[in-house]
């Protein structure tokens, strides 16, 4: 099937629609919401791609997938194939298929967007993933011959255990050198566990990724924070040989508005950490609590206010509004996410800048005191800036608002690292091709250096990172 | 893998115990103030609790817990050689400890033992720590022998009156303060009330004073907000911030409308620990 002449995109179908559990059902379950292809689904959608002599695909990617190789192994039925393939770059082919802004990236620049759809590159990839997660096969693939360890002599630290770190784990593992990823919660994955939720991305799926990483060797402890159980300068002293920093983005933001503190206003974070990492959508099965709010706002418009907006519709809210003081169409969230949180019942209040929360006299939340926007003139990210109506402010009632507009650094590892260098924000200075930082041999990437972004980029640094470790080590 | 229970001694029968456990590098980074966060099984929550102590030595730290809600009465179900799941420390900022002089520790309830190890780190720093110390009665005072070991003066308060000053910490340290211009710090543990009250006796003699907030926490690593205080008209994090703080700036009501957050599930939680017949491993 790999045929190298560019069909005409005329002639290539319609793009094989993502089975997905309906939004009535869903909305009461933490169940995953796409359900992913079928093998012949796969195939159908596979046969779309054309194959293209200079893939621009692959060029969108992050981490570089060799996207049409994978694609064309699926063709030839080589699944196998098309699984070492994807792992040739990625570690954690499951998980990017879910939660890869694709639209943006690999599916963004293929040929058959420009007057049809493209490819549903990150559909194929989950599928690939998953089918080879169903079967165990990965370890028969990943775990016999790459994970005998060639170079004992050399060990590299990680410090954090979510995408990017993972990534730099498999790609130096793959090469036959030591990796021993030092977690500070209690289970691997970072925003993958903690912060993305079950219906969008089942911590089963991250489960298997991480077995994957271990059947190649990776060693990953939990509970060792770095900065406090473990400083960089104590790695440096054990004698490893470079050290990568992937401790994510850290402190929650909040408005700095009245009212932020009452009994009922949560930080995003917060609130999908005791849901997802403590499972509280189980309890009292396990004993994480969480607020159950009857009538919820989100403040915020990117795909975290997504996640804890239908979060919130599934732990038995009444109403969930998402409060974005631009248009929809501004909102930096997947539009995917956005669609589903829209299908399945969440009301968009748009045009809403938040003033003050307000209490009762116990403390507790009872509303929010909103600045009605329009739209002005386009600011600096090109987008149309909101501007208030001048005296149209608004009562809106809530007895539980999440706060979804970003974070900071967290200092713990930074005020431990008193020689490394930040940059002008307070992340982490890192050269953009390498990743290492102002100390030599420790490297660094993801959140924590370029502030809270994707899954996939972070993955891209982690590749670029381990890339010239392995330059410089082997 | 979990974190052994070397030593365990009932403190308050039913109510309070001392664990050792065998966690050898939180040992090792271990300092007056800082807190570990525990989560006792795979269905657990993260629990967090003060470092009463740690013997790099032995490569173990101590906690200390009160019986409040389900988390603490199942690991009041825990004997010495079960394991706890996670052991994750040491969290939180250290207390800023330097030879200063004079320095009173308050310590109320379980929270004498926090106190203990900070007043143990003035101690060791060249001070003279008087420890004023405070219960119900007499057999819930706790580590008045370990106390007596190092501190010049150990003062102690009662509410019914059965050893020391019949009342409450606050009278015996505004006395105290009152026979004494040269005290330099005061430092409190123990319940919000109490903490409060402290601050608002010191403030009157304008002595600086640090207390311990025990405000709700997730992760403890700054990552969710949930211990989230005011300070001085700022929002500060407990967990990364503190979780010592200045306690004529801290905003004791909301601090105490905010410990109250999950009452309502606590309980369920509770009353489904006791139904089961208080089974530590959740049905199982």
């Amino acid at each position: 099937m790999a045929n190298n002449t560019p069909k005409k995109p005329s002639k290539v179908g319609p793009r094989v629609p993502m089975p997905e559990q309906p939004a009535q059902e869903r909305i009461r379950n933490f169940n995953e919401v796409a359900l992913g292809y079928t093998r012949e689904q796969a195939m159908a959608e596979a046969q779309r791609c054309l194959q293209c002599k200079k893939p621009l695909c692959q060029k969108g990617c992050p981490v570089e997938i060799d996207i049409k190789g994978f694609i064309g192994k699926i063709c030839e039925n080589d699944l196998e194939g098309a699984y070492s393939t994807i792992l040739g770059t990625n570690s954690l082919p499951a998980v990017c298929g879910r939660v890869c802004p694709q639209e943006n990236q690999c599916e963004g620049m293929c040929i058959l967007g420009k007057k049809n759809e493209p490819v549903a590159i990150g559909r194929l990839e989950r599928f690939v993933a998953d089918t080879f997660h169903a079967d165990d096969a990965c370890e028969e693939i990943t775990g016999t011959h790459a994970c005998a360890m060639e170079r004992e002599d050399l060990k590299v630290a990680c410090i954090g255990a979510g995408p990017s770190s993972l990534t730099v784990a498999g790609n130096l593992a793959s090469k036959g050198i030591r990796v021993k990823v030092f977690e500070a919660l209690h289970e691997p994955g970072g925003v993958l566990i903690y912060g993305i939720p079950e219906f969008r991305l089942p911590k089963a799926i991250v489960a298997k990724e991480v077995a994957a990483l271990k059947a190649l060797g990776v060693e990953i402890v939990t509970n060792w924070v770095g900065g406090k159980t473990i400083t960089i300068q104590d790695l440096l002293n054990e004698g490893y040989d470079a050290i990568f920093i992937g401790v994510g983005a850290g402190l929650p933001r909040f408005l700095n508005i009245p009212g932020e503190n009452l009994v009922g206003v949560f930080s995003a974070n917060e609130y999908l950490t005791r849901v997802n990492l403590g499972r509280a959508y189980n309890f009292p099965d396990y004993d994480t609590p969480t607020y159950m709010g009857r009538n919820v706002a989100v403040l915020g418009g990117g795909n975290v206010a997504m996640d804890a907006a239908r979060t919130a519709q599934r732990m038995g809210a009444d109403k969930v509004s998402i409060v974005y003081r631009r248009t929809q169409d501004e909102m930096p969230a997947r539009l995917e996410e956005l669609h589903h949180a829209i299908e399945e019942g969440i009301e968009i209040k748009a045009l809403c800048g938040p003033l003050a929360f307000n209490g009762d006299d116990k403390g507790n939340l009872v509303s929010m005191t909103v600045q009605r926007m329009e739209l002005g003139e386009p600011d600096a990210s090109g987008r149309r800036s909101p501007v208030c109506i001048e005296g149209a402010t608004e009562d809106v009632p809530c007895d539980m608002a999440i706060i979804a507009v970003g974070t900071r650094p967290n200092p713990i590892l930074l005020e431990a690292t008193p020689d490394m260098e930040l940059n002008k924000w307070g992340y982490i200075q890192a050269d953009e091709k390498t990743g290492e930082t102002s100390i030599p041999n420790v490297f660094a990437g993801g959140d924590i250096v370029t502030g809270a972004a994707t899954v996939i980029s972070a993955m891209g640094a982690g590749r670029r990172a381990a890339m010239e470790i392995a330059k410089r080590l082997l | 893998m979990g974190y052994k229970i070397l030593h365990k001694k009932e403190l308050i029968p039913g109510q309070t115990s001392l664990l050792v456990i065998d966690a050898p590098q939180i040992a090792k980074k271990a300092q007056p103030g800082n807190f570990v966060i525990l989560r006792i099984d795979e269905q657990g929550e993260r629990v967090p609790l003060t470092i009463a102590d740690k013997d790099r030595e032995a490569g173990t730290i101590t906690i200390v817990y009160l019986v409040v809600g389900k988390s603490t009465a199942q690991l009041q179900t825990l004997n010495e050689g079960d394991e706890i799941l996670d052991v994750c420390g040491p969290l939180g900022k250290p207390t800023h400890i330097e030879k200063q002089g004079t320095v009173i520790c308050v310590g109320g309830g379980t929270g004498i033992a926090a106190m203990h190890h900070i007043a143990k780190g003035h101690h060791e720093a060249g001070n003279h720590v008087v420890a004023i110390i405070g219960a119900r009665t007499e057999e819930l005072l706790l580590f008045q022998c370990e106390l007596d070991g190092f501190c010049p003066e150990v003062l102690v308060a009662t509410d019914d009156g059965s050893v020391g000053h019949k009342g409450f910490v606050t009278e015996v340290l505004k006395k105290r303060l009152e026979e004494d211009k040269n005290v330099s710090e005061v430092v409190a543990i123990g319940p919000v009330p109490m903490m409060e009250a402290v601050a608002k006796v010191t403030k009157e003699f304008g002595v600086k004073t640090t207390v311990s907030l025990n405000s709700i926490m997730v992760d403890g690593i700054g990552m969710c907000g949930a211990c989230r205080c005011t300070v001085g008209g700022e929002t500060k994090f407990a967990c990364v911030d503190g979780p010592e703080f200045d306690g004529q700036q801290v905003d004791f009501a909301e601090l105490k409308s905010r410990l109250w957050q999950f009452r309502d599930q606590e309980q369920k939680s509770m009353d489904g620990f006791k139904q089961e017949g208080g089974c530590r491993c959740h049905g199982k």
